[in-house]
């Protein structure tokens, strides 16, 4: 099968490469753009190790094709640092909290709760719960995932009124 | 998981997807949201020498809330019909549903068109479709028609819709205002798909009752939803379990199956008589 141009926006980057159709967006990430953050945990579009942020949905990229995103603009884990390098708010918040233990889920819950607080800044706990279904954790027990999102919401929220 | 390769097509029109599905028969297949197929083409169960990705076609999209008539485009996702006020206003059941459907991340992609076109027994657009007695437009190589979602299930995975045909757009009547509905599915977890799933509306002395995977297509009764009209719940249940055909698996035995779909559908009966006015 011959190969495609394909076109993306990684992380406020674009970037360009040669790929078949077939190839599934976790792999291109991974493997020719060397974006390791997204990982690949089950896949079969079920863990939720894998999302990434494509044009404002979280998707699981084990289940997307490069070809599907050809033009997109993607945000990983890697892109949610500060622009200064220094981690984000989200992923300050799950140090704090210890929303994590060996880290392998802590790229898709990060960039998923991302989606979740923009989409709902005030999110209750049921609706974090719910929010994050998609995602699976096999270390916490998700009490701490859920307090770390929950920090995150409250911070972002006090810096958007000192902003103002 | 590496599917085998194939061409991949992005056609802007629904004129041109038909026609790369005549140009190439069997090796042709769309892409909706992609998350049925995707998993199905990396076990290699399917495979395609062309895949006709239907994301840039306009008029697939789109969501209308008229006053008699909701028009969904098959490629309205589950999270757009989370999303849409007039929708959740005009018919509630649709994001009720909507909301038990896989998790959030397969919503963003998973499409209602995809949903009600794959056959598959285990997703829940079927039989709720079925309950409100939607209707889908298919467009073909010979033009538009619409199948009725009640006749357009034939067994698992075969529908009315003929390989060179699109399903385009699904149109459903918009139930009177006194008319109560309620989605009530029963799941081993999140993401699975339903042991049990019940769409009940009710309400003006009608009803409609559809069950989803507890057969090899959703079963809609005539019969039950009579029963249920004229008040009878025990009838309306009994109907139903008579309507359905279970079979074991791993979410359990056929009398596990029969038992589970009674609770369901009364809690789901229970529920949309709260609901009528």
């Amino acid at each position: 099968m011959s190969k495609m141009h394909v076109k993306l926006t990684v992380n406020g980057k674009q970037v360009e490469g040669l790929a078949e159709p077939r190839t599934l967006l976790i792999h291109f990430l991974r493997e020719d753009l060397k974006i390791t953050g997204p990982h690949i945990g089950c896949e079969t579009s079920h863990c939720g190790a894998c999302t990434v942020d494509i044009d404002g949905k979280s998707v699981k990229s084990c289940t997307t094709f490069v070809a599907q995103v050809n033009e997109a603009d993607i945000t990983t884990v890697e892109g949610l640092t500060n622009d200064d390098g220094s981690l984000g708010v989200l992923q300050e918040m799950f140090r704090e909290h210890h929303g994590l233990q060996c880290g392998f889920c802590t790229p898709g819950m990060i960039t998923r709760a991302h989606r979740l607080l923009q989409e709902n800044p005030n999110p209750t706990e049921e609706d974090i719960r719910f929010g994050m279904a998609g995602n699976l954790c096999r270390c916490t027990g998700y009490q701490n995932i859920v307090k770390a999102i929950s920090a995150s919401a409250d911070m972002l929220k006090a810096q958007k009124e000192a902003a103002e | 998981m590496i599917p085998a390769g194939f061409e991949y097509h992005r056609p802007g029109d629904i004129a041109s997807a038909i026609g790369i599905l005549q140009e190439h028969g069997d090796e042709a297949r769309v892409i909706a949201g992609g998350h049925s197929l995707i998993p199905m083409m990396k076990l290699r169960m399917a495979e395609m020498g062309h895949l006709v990705d239907l994301q840039a076609i306009d008029e697939l999209k789109g969501i209308e809330v008229g006053s008699d008539t909701v028009t969904l485009g098959a490629m309205v996702t589950q999270h757009e019909l989370i999303t849409h006020d007039g929708l959740a206003t005009a018919i509630p059941l649709i994001r009720e549903a909507a909301l038990q459907i896989a998790d959030p991340q397969v919503r963003y992609m998973g499409t209602v068109g995809g949903n009600v076109a794959n056959g598959d027994p285990g997703n829940d657009m079927p039989g709720l479709m079925q309950c409100l007695n939607a209707s889908f437009e298919l467009s073909g190589p010979d033009g538009k028609r619409s199948v009725a979602a009640r006749d357009f299930y034939e067994a698992a995975y075969f529908t009315a819709r003929e390989d060179e045909e699109i399903l385009t757009r699904i149109s459903i009547p918009v139930p009177g205002a006194d008319v109560g509905q309620a989605y009530e599915k029963q799941k081993r977890k999140i993401g699975d798909y339903a042991t049990a799933a019940a769409a009940v509306m009710v309400g003006n002395g009608t009803a409609s009752v559809a069950m989803t995977n507890l057969a090899d297509t959703p079963i809609w009764s005539e019969e039950a939803g009579a029963w249920l009209a004229g008040g009878n719940v025990d009838g309306c249940v009994a109907a139903m379990l008579d309507a359905i055909d279970p079979v074991a698996d791993n979410r359990g035995p056929v009398e596990f199956k029969k038992h589970v779909a009674a609770v369901v559908l009364r809690r789901a009966i229970d529920r949309a008589q709260s609901r009528a006015g």
